[in-house]
């Protein structure tokens, strides 16, 4: 390393003996990075703790007058237990709702032979350009048509059947050796047994990614809700949280206390990520295949 | 034990044939090797008889029955894989059971007792809690010959077994294998590519090409003598040399003539056909130093342009004219590159083949064993 530049050896000087200018760099560029991505919910966190005056005074950053009773008022007042409940229901059934449907669609797939087989997947993927959003008015009348509007079957029928789950387990089914399969089908073994117990036993992680990522996403959920929901005791955190926007305190939003409902509504998925961030590596690590 | 039989058996892959028109009976508690190079059609036969593919034409017989239509789990066939195709989350004995209650209708106890008489043969009752990743290739293949021995099949189907083994592990196994054999006498379909396994564990060895088979015979015959010039250069390593020579017929005495040797073959009157010209055979080993054959042995030369000891022999990369011949001399021989050498042939173990590629001549009879039938595919 004879030839520095000049802006490193300006910074070696100033740095102690023995310590490499390139790392210092680079983890001072990676600890920016973090900070920036960050913010916001540094941020959050700290208005959660102000009063609504201190949240518009711009240069107050510190630790506001509330402590933790934005949060109190959070869920006692606006109900917001209730949303988490409901949510974590709602979530729940999609991700056994999907997993269980993806399952049975992959094993279709790679179990039997099926004519057709490419033409009938690439008609599964062909449904990811019709994402939710997109069909909301059909959908809102045909679940109007099946009286399932305000209820449970609404918030989570649309999202179980899903081709990106397919299209996981059916590549993961796919890196499964053919003579495990083969092997089956000379003892006779059913689809069903063989996706029990060697299918599932085998994709284990696979499994809790799909789980993970859809957790996430159907938490996340919030314009299908809003629309087919009408009573709120039935509504989802992201819509409550909505709700607290609404009751304006004086003509000002209260937003220290949507920032701790916010916090309030990140909890779940946290602990989720947190629990299985395992497995759900694994998964992604798959997709990037 | 049953004995399969095939007849007529052909598999249509779209428009590629894959197995054609072929027809082969395997004896009840014989070990009838399959071989021949990949792509030949070896393994879609093993698969055709295990019933994962459909056969196009023909007829499949195990035992009395035809069991073209039949699932597999009704064939009474046992099948083990190349790659072991073991449940990677399942135990050694697990991976047994897995499947007898479907295919059999034993109670669990008599399974346990049936998983633990195979691992006792196997020898593998300590492997029985382990799982396959905590076995090593050959552990991980004696539980899954293990798992077919539980099956108790009238037909055993192994396809490539020992292919994923390395060279010293394969050759333990081969005679594992052999003597496992003689213990069970069970009817065995054995797929390999290599030839070496196919001699040493085969009853019978059916060659394959091109989805047909070119002979059925004791290893033994089908070395000595090959029906065709695919077989002849297949069997055998290093494989037999084979030379373009012109015929010469007078009455019972035939000449074969090279650009660089004239041999007079003995008992002419054994020739079938008489082409002009032909392929003439004769494996390393039976050509020799001419100062090691009989004094009158016809002889002629060649010149060395590369040796490679093998330990036990020396092979002798030689040129009779612009034809490569391998000559295996003793070991340590003074033989270098540019020397020219004095050879001979063994007169009893010469070889021609016709431009079809079917021989036409083997220079001694071949000794007719009561068991040693011969099979070949009908003329197309």
């Amino acid at each position: 390393m004879a030839t520095r530049t000049n802006p490193d050896s300006a910074l070696a000087g100033l740095l102690p003996e023995g310590v490499d200018t390139e790392r210092v760099l680079i983890h001072g560029g990676l600890i920016f990075s973090i900070l920036l991505m960050g913010l916001p919910l540094i941020l959050a966190l700290i208005m959660s703790t102000q009063n609504t005056s201190e949240v518009y005074q711009v240069t107050n950053v510190g630790v506001g007058s509330q402590g933790l009773s934005n949060y109190e008022t959070a869920l006692t007042q606006y109900n917001f237990g209730q949303y988490i409940i409901n949510s974590i229901v709602m979530s729940a059934i999609i991700v056994v709702g999907k997993v269980a449907l993806s399952l049975f669609a992959a094993l279709a797939l790679v179990y039997y032979k099926l004519p057709y087989e490419r033409a009938i997947f690439m008609f599964i993927l062909l449904t990811l350009l019709l994402p939710v959003p997109v069909r909301i008015v059909p959908l809102f009348d045909l679940m109007s048509r099946l009286g399932w509007g305000n209820t449970i079957m609404a918030i989570t029928g649309p999202y179980i059947a899903s081709a990106t789950a397919v299209f996981l387990f059916r590549q993961h089914f796919m890196a499964i050796p053919a003579s495990l399969v083969e092997n089956a089908h000379l003892d006779g073994v059913g689809p069903l047994t063989f996706l029990w117990e060697v299918l599932i036993p085998m994709s284990k992680g696979m499994i809790a990614g799909v789980s993970v990522i859809t957790f996430i996403y159907s938490w996340n959920q919030y314009l299908w809700p809003l629309i087919i929901m009408t009573d709120q005791s039935k509504q989802v955190v992201q819509v409550g949280l909505r709700f607290i926007q609404g009751a304006a305190q004086s003509g000002l939003t209260q937003w220290g206390l949507i920032m701790a409902g916010a916090i309030i509504a990140l909890l779940p998925p946290l602990v989720v990520l947190i629990v299985m961030h395992r497995p759900l590596l694994e998964t992604l690590a798959i997709q990037q295949k | 034990m049953s004995n399969i039989s095939i007849d007529g058996l052909t598999k249509k892959f779209d428009d590629v044939t894959a197995v054609d028109n072929i027809d082969l009976d395997i004896e009840s508690e014989e070990f009838l090797v399959l071989v021949g190079p990949s792509g030949c059609g070896k393994s879609t036969t093993l698969r055709m008889i295990a019933g994962l593919e459909s056969i196009t034409t023909g007829d499949l017989r195990i035992g009395d029955r035809r069991v073209n239509d039949l699932p597999p789990k009704e064939r009474g066939i046992a099948m083990v894989f190349q790659n072991y195709a073991l449940y990677p989350h399942m135990t050694g004995a697990e991976n047994m059971k897995f499947g007898m209650n479907s295919v059999s209708d034993y109670t669990d106890d008599e399974i346990d007792d049936r998983v633990e008489e195979a691992a006792e043969v196997l020898d593998i009752l300590e492997l029985l809690d382990r799982r396959p990743g905590e076995l090593s290739g050959g552990e991980r293949q004696r539980v899954a010959i293990g798992r077919a021995l539980v099956r108790e099949p009238e037909v055993f189907l192994l396809d490539e077994p020992l292919s994923n083994l390395d060279a010293k592990l394969r050759v333990q196994m081969r005679a594992e294998l052999l003597q496992l054999h003689q213990e069970l006498d069970a009817t065995t379909l054995y797929v390999t590519h290599d030839q070496t396994e196919a001699m040493t564990l085969g009853d019978r060895v059916a060659v394959l090409n091109d989805g047909r088979i070119e002979q059925v015979d004791p290893p033994q015959v089908l070395y000595d003598y090959p029906e065709t010039r695919f077989v002849a250069e297949f069997i055998g390593s290093p494989a037999m040399n084979i030379v373009p020579v012109d015929l010469e017929y007078d009455g019972d005495s035939v000449s074969a003539v090279h650009e660089a040797f004239e041999l007079s073959l003995p008992n002419g009157d054994r020739f079938t056909d008489q082409p002009p010209a032909a392929a003439f055979g004769v494996r390393p080993e039976d050509v020799s130093l001419a100062v090691n054959a009989p004094a009158d042995a016809q002889t002629f030369e060649a010149e060395v342009s590369v040796t490679e000891p093998l330990g036990e022999s020396l092979l002798i990369h030689c040129y009779v004219g612009d034809d490569e011949l391998h000559v295996k001399a003793e070991a340590r021989s003074a033989i270098s590159p540019g020397d020219t050498l004095e050879l001979a042939v063994d007169e009893d173990r010469l070889h021609v083949f016709d431009d079809t590629g079917s021989a036409v001549y083997h220079s001694s009879v071949r000794e007719e064993a009561a068991s040693d039938t011969v099979y070949t595919t009908p003329e197309p």
